[in-house]
């Protein structure tokens, strides 16, 4: 009897979907992230290839277009919410986030600077070479 | 006697929080345990692309992306990839459903999309390797074989986990382990779709462009 009612995502269904219109409007919410999924990528790959942008701002719009797709995926097909039932989930990923962003960020970031000033110079590289 | 469609017109701040509902029902227990393993996986998969984004430059004198990459066939990968994920989403809805038939039907059109992305991304490699484009000709290829070549493994995985699914349904029918089974393999495979938007977008695109 106590048969409480969640906030949902976008096409989840906690229990069996009546037949009907409800079916229609959950696989809706499937063909939206779908759409907007394909916006964001045929975006992703015209950005890449297009000479109309400035060229050293194209890598950081490919990358705001792949966070913004995430998001799409996130929401629409993996059904993350703000719900009750679904906290620990986005604790989960925001966990998550930050151990990429770390490990990524930080893997850059030292690997940078060790080859700045760890790698001999170019003409020292050249003594070495068997020519 | 359905409570929650009286709910539906409460204000959002009368709602219990999820402790005060009592013990979560176990399909969100199962599905946040899976959820902490994906996670774990995409963690791993982030190494791969630290070492990737490290080594990119690291070409040995061998062949850069730009030369290698072709993006005719990432644009059909990708496609194919985000259509299963769309198939695979509606597969969800008919085994909520119970419907056989329309599971069925989504089931091998995930399965054939997926396999053809497998299909795509072999020839690549195989193509690559014909010209000498080996994981043992330098770094930047080890770490690219290494990095495409994993996420190609979990798609295979993916593959054969919707054949095990199938067969569970065909001979279990939707009982709510079997159902429980289809929600994790379907947050698995949307999954593998943001590590392949990551994927095409780190590796590809960006690596075409100078």
């Amino acid at each position: 009897m106590t048969d409480t009612h969640y906030d949902r995502a976008p096409g989840y269904s906690s229990r069996t979907v009546e037949a009907g219109e409800a079916t229609a409007s959950h696989a809706g919410i499937y063909t939206l992230g779908l759409a907007l999924a394909v916006i964001l990528t045929a975006t992703s790959f015209w950005v890449a290839n297009t000479s109309l942008l400035w060229a050293p701002g194209v890598s950081l719009g490919l990358a705001v277009l792949a966070i913004a797709q995430m998001g799409i995926h996130l929401i629409f097909f993996l059904h993350i919410t703000t719900g009750p039932d679904n906290t620990n989930n986005v604790l989960a990923l925001a966990f998550g986030v930050l151990i990429v962003l770390l490990v990524v960020a930080g893997s850059l970031w030292i690997m940078g600077n060790l080859h700045d000033n760890l790698m001999p110079s170019a003409e020292l590289m050249d003594l070495h070479m068997p020519h | 006697m359905n409570v929650a469609v009286t709910l539906d017109e409460i204000r959002p701040d009368t709602l219990p929080s999820a402790s005060e509902a009592g013990p979560a029902p176990k399909r969100i227990v199962v599905a946040y345990g899976f959820w902490i393993f994906l996670l774990s996986d995409i963690v791993m998969f982030s190494a791969l692309f630290a070492a990737y984004a490290v080594l990119v430059r690291a070409t040995a004198g061998g062949p850069t992306g730009a030369q290698l990459f072709n993006q005719g066939s990432v644009a059909i990968q990708t496609a194919c990839l985000l259509a299963s994920s769309y198939t695979c989403g509606l597969m969800s809805l008919a085994v909520n459903e119970r419907r056989r038939d329309a599971t069925y039907l989504f089931a091998v059109v995930t399965f054939a999309l997926g396999a053809m992305f497998l299909a795509l991304e072999l020839r690549e490699f195989a193509g690559m390797i014909a010209i000498g484009a080996t994981p043992q000709r330098s770094a930047f290829l080890s770490a690219f074989f290494t990095l495409v070549g994993c996420h190609g493994l979990h798609v295979t995985a993916g593959l054969v986990w919707l054949t095990v699914m199938m067969t569970q349904v065909a001979v279990k029918g939707f009982r709510p382990n079997v159902q429980r089974r289809l929600l994790c393999f379907a947050l698995f495979w949307h999954a593998l779709d943001i590590v392949w938007v990551w994927l095409f977008t780190v590796v590809y695109l960006m690596g075409v462009h100078p």
